[in-house]
Parts: C-alpha cells; structure tokens; sequence
C-alpha cells in the first residue's frame, strides 16, 4: 500500500515538473510566434525596404511613414554612450575587488554593488529627471537635461552592477598560479594585472561586457523618463533622442489594434530581440569559453 | 667548492594569522652548492622557500619575524623593491605554471618586465631554452602555446623562464612532484647542471632525489630545523634520531 503510495506522488511530481517545464517553453514558443505573425503582417503592409532605411518615424502623420532607423540611432546611441562609461569604471572596479581590495573592504562593496542591481528602473530614471537632467542642462546650456547623454548615464549606472559582478568572478577565477609565475619573475602587481590576469580573463570580461550591453539595449522605462523622446532623428549626445523599447512603452497604449502601426511596433520588438539575442548569445559563447578554458 | 654564503636567514620566526609556521630558523646556503630541503608536510619548508624572494608579501595574514640576506643586501629592508629581489632569486614552483601564452612569450614575458633591450630578448632566449636541454624539442614552434607542451616541458619552460632573467639563487618547490620519472630524470640533471652557474635551494619529498641532487640536505620538522649537513652523512650518518626516523621512512 505504501509502495504504491510513493509511486504515484512520484509519478504526480513527475508529471508536474514536467508540465512546467513545458509551460515555459510553450510561453516563450507563443511570444516568439505573436512577434513573428504581427512582424509579418506589418510586412505585408510596409515595404522591408522602407522600414529598414527610412529616417523617419512617424506613424500617425497624414502621410504616415515606418522607418527603425532614427529608433535604431537612438537606441545604440544611449547603449554606447553608456558602455563607454560603463566598460572601463566596471573592468576597473572588478579589477580592484579582485586584486587590490582587502578581504573586508571586498565584503562590503560586493552586496553593495549586487544591491545596485536591485534599485527600480523607475527610480533611477527619477533621478535623471531631477538630479541629472538640470545638471546636465547647466552645463551646456541647453533648455533642459533630457537627452541621449542623460540617458547613457543612468544606463551605465544599470550596467555596471553585472560587469562588474561577471568580471570580478572571471578575473578571481584566472588561476593563482600564473600570477605567481609573474611575480616570480618580478613583476608589478600592475603588470601581472595588465599582462597576465585581464588577458587570461578577457573571454570572461567579454561575457561581462556583452551581458551589460544587453541589460542597457532593452531598457525601457529610464531611457522613456530621461532622453527626452524627440522623435526626430538624433543629431548627437546633447540631443533629446527616442529608442526602440521608449517608443513600444509610449505607442503601444493608444495604437488601434490591428492598425498598421500596431503591427509597426511589433516589427521594432523584433528588431530590438534580434538585436539582445545576438548580444546574449555572444556573451554566452564567451562565457562558455571561459568556463573551458578554467576546466583546463 | 667554495664555502662562501649566498643566501641566509637569521633568527627567523614566521606566523600565518596566529599559527608560527616557522621557528628561529638560522640557515645558510653556500655559493654554487644544492641544497635540499626535506621534512614531512606541513613542516614549513616550501614557507621558507618562499619568504626568501618574498611570496609572503602577497599573503596579508603572514607576519615574518628575522633577517634575510643574499650576499649582504638584506631582503627585506625598507625601501627594497621587490621585483629586484625578486630577479636575483629566481622560483621554479610545484606544479607547472607557464603563462597562456607561446613559448616564446613565457620567457618573454619576464625579459620585457625587468626592462631588457628589446634587440637581446631573442638570443636570450634561445640561451635559456638551450640551458634548460628544451631547445632542440621546442626550436621549430616557438610560437606554439606553451600549455599544448608535456608537462616535463612545461616545467623546464619554467626553469628557463627562470635562468633567463640570470637570477643568482633560484629555489625550488618540489618541481617534480607532479611528473613521470623520466621527465623528473631530465630534470634532476639539469639541475645538476645548472649549479656551476647558480645557488639552488629544492624543496623535495622524494629522497632519492635529494640525494641524487644535493650537496647539502636540510631537514626540517614542525616549523624547526633539526639538521643541517652534507646530503651524505643526513642520509647516512644523521645525528639527530627524528631525521635518522624520517630518512628511513618510518614517518612522514
């Protein structure tokens, strides 16, 4: 009696870990298909042609017009902006966790940073409105502070906690060895650093960066609050700019359903997850490469 | 032989956080001699080994007590840079350690950072490789990743990363334990070699090899140096009855 009392909670569980387990991949299969069907249907519409070299954006004029490129400028502007701040304040703050922080220091500042990672987008966009906005508008001059720069900031800020997270792990992982070796010939611990521990982490400081571009292309409701979303084309950093992920958030509320612009905006939701799946899939390359790399 | 003294450690007390790991250790090592260390583990010679080119300074928790000296330069005096001290006394470590990097840029690596003209670097590498017997296996893919060699070549691409620099001493941490008898052959008489040129200190626990090698063995237990004396008569003639009980295998 007992027995098949085991057997059939086993066989229950079971089958209910695997409903689960295909529930996700049914969830993820039915959003990958919806953006693909509605991604077609805006095809059948608007010629590829025109979405994917037209400067202009601007679904709702008499003569409305589909083009991603002014989106697409936008996004990877505030994305570049925000690694080229982000990249080298990352590799340097996981460079100084793993090689020069004390034990104490490094037990602080590890689930404070992970714990960055954890403030709200809404909150951080807040601050770009009232703290950096005014200050970046009184330093150029410029009627108000909502542009693409605004945005790289509070990007960056939103990036750095994974780099620095991924990167630290990969350059505590390089092994203890070889930093020996380099001080035994009489190395610097800047140039056992330099030459010996970031070249033998990079595959995963790689992974760290690609993840953090990730984290800043999809980004949606900081860059809406603090870039301003000038529809025009972007002319700069120090210009108010409008990314993919912004104009989904603001359009999708009021586009009539099954609208030609509705299914625009679904083109662009495809455009922007071809876009992370890349990033993603490159960051886990390198990732895997390290990991071999390690196990050897 | 001559009898003058390279290396030395004077009334040496060393702590890892409050565990003495070493206790009033003098010794000394003669010129151009091989000297073994032997002891069972956890006796405190591969610490000593590392605190005469300063290892330790990378362990925040070791606190050193006592004076080392090469020649008459003390080791740790105030305002000693330690990547000098560090080319002087050059270390061959337990396992093999290249960097991930060609063969060439192994040895390389350590001519750039002790600022050798860029012009000498090649033939002071070919040198090195020759001098460590790997340059007639390696010569033609210098370029090759140095981590695709066996491990025998890899340890003597270590040894010659480490005379490369031209170092006066060079100490080494059991540098065969992980290989197979004939590379540990290879390696042994390479060391044998290299002592008209060099001071060497081996950690080992092989006696075999300390007494195919040594010139002089120490022995070692619990932190302490028991004996110190020609390799033969520790092996043959020990005075003290703990390294009569450890050479003959009855511990340890």
């Amino acid at each position: 009696m007992k027995l098949a009392l085991r057997e059939k909670i086993d066989h229950s569980a079971r089958l209910l870990f695997r409903t689960t387990g295909l529930l996700v991949i049914a969830i993820l299969g039915g959003i990958f298909f919806m953006l693909l069907w509605n991604t077609v249907a805006f095809f059948l519409k608007v010629k590829p042609m025109d979405f994917i070299t037209g400067t202009q954006w601007n679904p709702s004029g008499s003569k409305a017009s589909y083009g991603i490129l002014p989106l697409l400028v936008s996004t990877c502007l505030v994305t570049l902006g925000a690694m080229a701040i982000a990249i080298p304040l990352g590799i340097g703050t996981a460079a100084f966790l793993s090689e020069y922080a004390g034990k104490k220091l490094k037990n602080i500042l590890k689930p404070m940073i992970e714990m960055l990672a954890a403030v709200p987008s809404v909150a951080i966009g807040f601050l770009g409105i009232v703290v950096l906005g005014p200050g970046i508008a009184s330093l150029t001059g410029e009627p108000n502070g909502l542009n693409a720069l605004n945005g790289a900031i509070l990007l960056s800020v939103m990036a750095l906690p994974t780099i620095i997270t991924v990167a630290e792990d990969a350059l505590h992982g390089v092994p203890q060895t070889y930093k020996e070796a380099s001080y035994g010939v009489g190395a610097s611990k800047w140039q056992t650093l330099i030459k010996v521990t970031i070249p033998a982490a990079a595959p995963g400081i790689l992974a760290a960066v690609m993840l953090g571009v990730g984290r800043a292309i999809g980004e949606t409701m900081t860059v809406l609050m603090a870039t301003g979303n000038a529809s025009a084309f972007p002319k700069g950093f120090f210009h108010s700019v409008r990314t993919i992920t912004a104009t989904i958030a603001i359009e999708m509320g009021e586009v009539p359903y099954q609208t030609t612009h509705y299914y625009a905006l679904f083109a662009i939701a495809a455009v922007l997850f071809l876009i992370t799946l890349a990033v993603n899939l490159i960051g886990e390359h390198f990732v895997n490469k390290f990991r071999k790399y390690q196990a050897a | 032989m001559s009898d003058q003294i390279k290396l030395s450690a004077k009334d040496v007390n060393l702590w890892f956080g409050s565990k003495q790991v070493l206790k009033h250790i003098n010794i000394s090592f003669p010129k151009n001699e091989i000297t073994a260390m032997i002891g069972p583990s956890g006796c405190g010679k591969s610490t000593l080994l590392r605190s005469f080119n300063r290892m330790h300074d990378l362990s925040p928790d070791a606190r050193i007590e006592g004076k080392f000296a090469l020649d008459n330069l003390d080791l740790y005096q105030k305002g000693l840079s330690v990547t000098q001290v560090r080319s002087r006394i050059g270390m061959v470590f337990q396992k093999a350690n290249p960097f991930p990097k060609s063969i060439y840029e192994n040895i390389n690596y350590g001519l750039a950072i002790n600022d050798v003209p860029k012009a000498d670097r090649p033939g002071i590498v070919e040198n090195a490789l020759r001098e460590s017997y790997l340059w007639d296996e390696v010569k033609d893919e210098l370029q090759k990743p140095a981590t695709r060699l066996s491990g025998g070549q890899q340890q003597r691409l270590c040894i010659a990363r480490a005379v490369a620099l031209r170092p006066e001493v060079i100490l080494m941490d059991e540098p065969c334990s992980a290989l197979d008898p004939v590379s540990t052959a290879k390696i042994e008489e390479l060391i044998v070699k290299l002592k008209k040129d060099y001071t060497i200190v081996i950690v080992t626990h092989n006696m075999q090899q300390a007494q195919r090698t040594a010139d002089k063995t120490v022995f070692m237990y619990l932190g302490e140096v028991i004996e110190h004396d020609t390799t033969d008569n520790i092996f043959n003639h020990p005075k003290n009855e703990l390294t009569a009980n450890y050479v003959k295998g009855h511990f340890g």
